[in-house]
């Protein structure tokens, strides 16, 4: 065998070329992430926290430490996706008068790709699914979620989804078809390289990642929860958590399947979306919307589970219209089923199709708008503290339901045939994902995060984050809907037309405040670590909440609840609180839990070497990381001895130490 | 929505935590949760179904249904995954007898029926692929390699599962851990069979039709 | 808004989603009189768990899933058989009309999914407190759906929007 063809053997598609020693951006950034990640992985080493970090965080099977890293993942792939926001926001400020801005189409396509595709996926996803792990069990007095294993693998398949699109940066590049990769540009005679290969392999990865992670969270809900918590006394997050859990059940299946017909399209070269030999592209788009409009409900609903928790905390009152909230919950997961066709309504259905469509996209604007009738009228005649969770709260019903009135005009065909993929498309989502979602995970952020690690957060560099993030956000994307009227199309890199520059130059520096704001919140992490002792939370409910997560104390322990509590009322904390109820000072039990394993991360890191074998056709990389997955699960399998019990002494220490520190607040 | 506190009969207490730890079985999420990804994976079939559906009869000009398939061979093909449909009942019968010996026969007896239906199908895509109606040669045959495919591939896998529950029967018995793994086998077997009553319906049946 | 306990919710789509409530996690004897006094539903956890049993129940202790009876099986295997059996005699022989055998054909199919759902899977409703068929039953209204919503969508697109002169028809 000659040489030339070992090296095609061993290596595939991958060559020198594929580094980008000609880029200067992107080298400049390697050599920043080379240092970053030797200073990382040195002070590790040197503070011999190995040890530490794969016992307690890499192989835990506990839903709050997997919670935070969700969190913690979510949080590191918002500043990638964030800069490629502003990358974007400074080429099309410039691209104007003959000037062709400092990216070209080869990169700027890429950098808006993967901007869509960090956000959706590797940030919001991940936050969002970060929060619902944390929360859910405690909310409904459980120990732990259904499935703890399966908890930890999701995390890491995750997890493995971003290092793969992390690796694209610099070894190779990304699709650059946008975030949702229509064929037939996405098919390989229009992208034979490895960017759309990269794109459908981080998001497989990722994907059964979260299917399992819907599965686990609905099993979780359905059976673990307390004694006395029928389903109409769950806390409003919990129920916003299982429709959302539902939702992606249902829907992630969908992604994955036609993920892996544009797979087979590329790689076997079938005929699925092919413009030719019976292929038909349009049906990509129409498969790939019935997954991409739940998956926006999947975001939202979340946050407006966040919503309900911290505007009846804040407010000092019972949520106002459970019931209706629990419906409009129900109903919005299942009519999200039943809208998809807006996103192409001008692909050419025609009329009676996209009226159909248009009128179910306007009806599920009602239950949402029940919603916000709903936390109106709980603030009504409430005690209103205007804490951080609520002031982001606040933002959000007025930012969102601007984004989501111009969503409503979008419903109406005639008037998207005119708005459809313009600048106005974008500003409508951006208003409703950063004014919903975002927000959201921030009042979430805000709220919980004394439970999860013991004090509070700054309230100074939070409120100076929040009116850079809120102010920057409307000077960002307000100028979008001006120039989306005026006709302006998305995803465009030049510009003729000098007398838009002045709208992108606003945009500019909207993208600058929130800059401004990300700053100032990773300011306020620090110092809140910093100063953890003045913030400390001592008695696990600072913030006067009404359900089950504040009856433990900040952080949880391990176990949760030293005893199942028995529930009586929605708001169960409330209600204990208010009955005088006091937690029992001794006959504690051993309390049954689930064991660390490495499990997860070893088979996430063989579906990462096997998609990165087939990314880059190198197949014997690709078979054995397979057969690797396959065995080592299998082996897996003949491990039965999966858990241990906590000693009732170690808990007896433990809430003593609890009752303690409470005793000092 | 009112929430008055309950008004107590006299002496009684509310009690706002057990005492004793609730039983909560060992895997007594499993059934519900494999079942739960049972309707996810109905789903990506789902999928398969419309896009066969929708691009079932493009022939680009090649070879259609009617050219290629041979229902008597798809006729026994249907009864060797209907026989081991019924075989891995009588495994789960003699599951519930606590009968290792029996089970693992069934089960065997089982995998073998399995086997023969993979074999055929392998026999079936040789030959259409030797005939020229290779996956890439249209729409309609891509539709039909990929779902039918699919099928079969979650038929190996299921395959390679049964192999590794006997050896694990073999060492550990009928512990109730395996007893939940024979289930889910069970459903995940039986829902395979369940999607090939759909797949022989409306890819050879219909397809005959056409 | 009121709380009632068993509900009856009037949007026919949210019955999907809003079987009645069950403490699936439900503790056993452990949980004290006054739980049974406040809990709305009159229940108690006196009934212990629901095996969703309709055949012999084997006296042994199993999770409270259904397993079926040698009978069972061969009445499913029996159906399946000639729910099989018909639907390819009637393609291969021709008697009737494609669409009048499609028809039937695709009859039997649902029947025989059915007969498989019942006699193999043992499916009931009291499975899982409920959520056994609710999650299948979700599942079909989303697969109707995807499946008759993507074809009249497409079909509509490919009407108006394919271009002609494509020769989609099979070899002579």
């Amino acid at each position: 065998m000659s040489a030339d063809k070992i090296i095609q053997f061993v290596f595939g598609r991958l060559n020198i070329e594929a580094l980008p020693f000609h880029e200067p951006i992107l080298v400049a950034t390697f050599a920043v992430v080379c240092l970053g990640g030797v200073a990382l992985l040195g002070a590790i080493t040197y503070f011999k926290l190995w040890a530490y970090l794969w016992k307690e965080w890499f192989t835990t099977v506990d839903h709050k430490k997997i919670g935070i890293m969700y969190m913690i993942l979510g949080l590191v792939m918002l500043l990638r996706g964030f800069a490629d926001a502003i990358m974007m926001r400074l080429q099309q400020a410039m691209a104007f008068g003959g000037s062709e801005g400092y990216l070209n189409a080869h990169h700027y396509d890429q950098v808006f790709t993967a901007h869509g595709v960090i956000m959706i996926f590797f940030v919001a996803m991940p936050m969002v699914t970060g929060l619902m792990n944390y929360i859910v069990p405690l909310q409904i007095g459980a120990r732990d979620v259904s499935f703890p294993f399966l908890n930890n693998f999701s995390f890491w398949m995750t997890a493995g989804g971003a290092v793969i699109v992390m690796m694209s940066l610099f070894v190779g590049e990304f699709a650059r078809t946008g975030w949702l990769a229509y064929p037939p540009l996405s098919g390989l005679a229009y992208s034979p390289d490895v960017g759309v290969d990269y794109y459908i392999w981080a998001l497989q990865v990722a994907g059964v990642g979260t299917l399992l992670s819907g599965v686990n969270l609905i099993a979780t809900i359905v059976k673990m929860r307390a004694p006395g918590m029928g389903l109409m006394k769950m806390p409003v997050f919990t129920w916003t958590a299982l429709c959302t859990n539902v939702l992606i059940v249902a829907a992630f299946p969908v992604l994955t399947a036609v993920l892996a017909l544009l797979g087979l399209d590329r790689y076997v070269g079938t005929n699925f979306f092919t413009n030719d030999l019976g292929g038909s592209p349009m049906m990509y788009v129409n498969l790939i919307w019935i997954w991409g409009h739940p998956e926006v409900y999947i975001l939202i609903l979340p946050a407006f589970g966040i919503f309900s928790e911290v505007v009846s905390t804040f407010s000092g009152k019972k949520l106002f219209g459970y019931t209706s909230m629990v419906y409009a919950t129900v109903v919005i997961t299942i009519l999200s089923y039943l809208v998809w066709l807006h996103h192409f309504f001008t692909m050419g259905s025609g009329a009676s199709v996209n009226s159909f469509f248009g009128i179910t996209t306007m009806i599920i604007s009602i239950p949402t708008g029940a919603k916000i009738f709903n936390w109106l009228f709980t603030m009504y005649r409430g005690r209103i503290r205007f804490e951080l969770p609520m002031m982001w709260t606040i933002a959000f019903m007025i930012t969102f339901t601007i984004g989501g009135m111009t969503g409503v005009l979008l419903a109406v065909p005639p008037a998207d045939f005119v708005l459809h993929n313009s600048l106005f498309l974008v500003a409508h989502f951006h208003n409703v994902i950063i004014g919903g979602v975002l927000f959201g995970l921030f009042a979430g952020i805000n709220f919980w995060w004394p439970k999860a690690f013991g004090f509070k957060l700054d309230e100074k560099w939070g409120k100076i984050s929040f009116w850079f993030w809120v102010v920057g956000f409307w000077f960002a994307f307000m100028p979008l809907y001006v120039l989306g009227l005026m006709g302006v199309t998305r995803r465009m890199r030049v510009f003729d037309d000098p007398s838009l520059q002045i709208w992108f130059i606003i945009a500019g520096f909207g993208a600058a405040l929130v800059a401004c704001g990300i700053a100032a919140m990773l300011m306020q992490f620090f110092v809140s670590i910093r100063d953890r002792e003045k913030l400390r939370d001592k008695t696990g409910d600072p913030w006067g909440g009404r359900t089950l997560e504040w009856a433990t104390s900040s952080p949880p322990p391990d176990y949760n609840f030293a005893f199942t509590p028995v529930i009586h009322d929605a708001d169960a904390w409330w209600d204990m609180k208010n009955r005088g109820y006091k937690k029992p000072v001794d006959g504690y039990r051993d309390i049954h839990m689930p064991s660390n394993t490495g499990a997860g991360i070893i088979l996430a890191g063989f579906s990462v070497a096997c998609a990165v074998g087939l990314i880059w056709y190198m197949w014997w990389l690709a078979a054995i990381s397979f057969v690797g997955i396959i065995g080592y699960a299998i082996f897996h399998t003949f491990n039965y001895k999966r858990d241990f019990y906590i000693p009732a002494s170690e808990v007896t220490e433990t809430e003593a130490k609890a009752r303690a520190l409470a005793a000092e607040a | 929505m009112a929430s008055a506190v309950k008004t107590l009969a006299p002496g009684e207490e509310v009690v706002f935590h057990l005492k004793e730890e609730p039983h909560h079985p060992e895997g007594s999420s499993t059934m519900l949760g494999f079942w739960l990804y049972l309707m996810s994976d109905c789903l990506i079939f789902a999928m398969l179904f419309a896009v066969f559906g929708v691009i079932g009869g493009n022939y680009a000009g090649g070879p259609g249904p009617k050219a290629l398939f041979e229902l008597p061979l798809v006729a026994l093909n249907t009864a060797m995954l209907l026989f081991s449909s019924i075989t891995y009942g009588f495994a789960m019968l003699a599951m519930v007898r606590k009968n290792v010996a029996q089970t693992l026969i069934w089960l065997a007896i089982t995998g073998v029926f399995g086997l023969c239906f993979l074999g055929i199908e392998l026999y079936e895509f040789a030959h259409l692929i030797h005939e020229g109606a290779t996956p890439q040669r249209s729409g309609f045959l891509s539709a039909f390699f990929t779902l039918v495919g699919t099928h079969g591939l979650h038929v190996t896998f299921g395959l390679i599962w049964l192999v590794t529950l006997m050896v694990q029967i073999g060492w550990k018995g009928l512990i109730p851990a395996n007893q939940r793994r024979l289930m889910c086998l069970s459903l995940f077997w039986h829902f395979l069979d369940v999607i090939w009553i759909g797949v022989f319906t409306f890819v050879y049946l219909m397809g005959m039709l056409r | 808004m009121s709380k009632a306990p068993t509900q009856k919710p009037s949007p026919a789509k949210a019955a999907a989603k809003k079987a009645p409530a069950r403490k699936t996690a439900a503790p056993k004897a452990s949980v004290a009189v006054s739980a049974a006094a406040v809990e709305p539903h009159g229940h108690t956890h006196a009934h212990d768990v629901d095996h969703g049993h309709g055949h012999d129940d084997h006296g042994h202790h199993d999770d409270g899933h259904a397993h079926g009876s040698m009978r069972d099986y061969l009445i499913g295997f029996g159906l399946s058989v000639v729910l099989t059996a018909i639907p390819f005699w009637l393609v291969m022989s021709g008697v009737f009309a494609p669409q009048l055998t499609g028809g039937i054909i695709m009859a039997f199919a649902v029947a025989q999914i059915v007969v498989h759902m019942i006699f193999f899977l043992h499916m009931n409703a009291k499975s899982e407190g409920g959520w056994t068929i609710l999650a299948l039953i979700f599942t079909l209204i989303l697969v109707v759906i995807a499946l008759t919503g993507s074809l009249w969508v497409m079909y509509h697109l490919n009407t108006n929007m394919m271009p002609q002169g494509m020769d989609m028809n099979p070899a002579p």
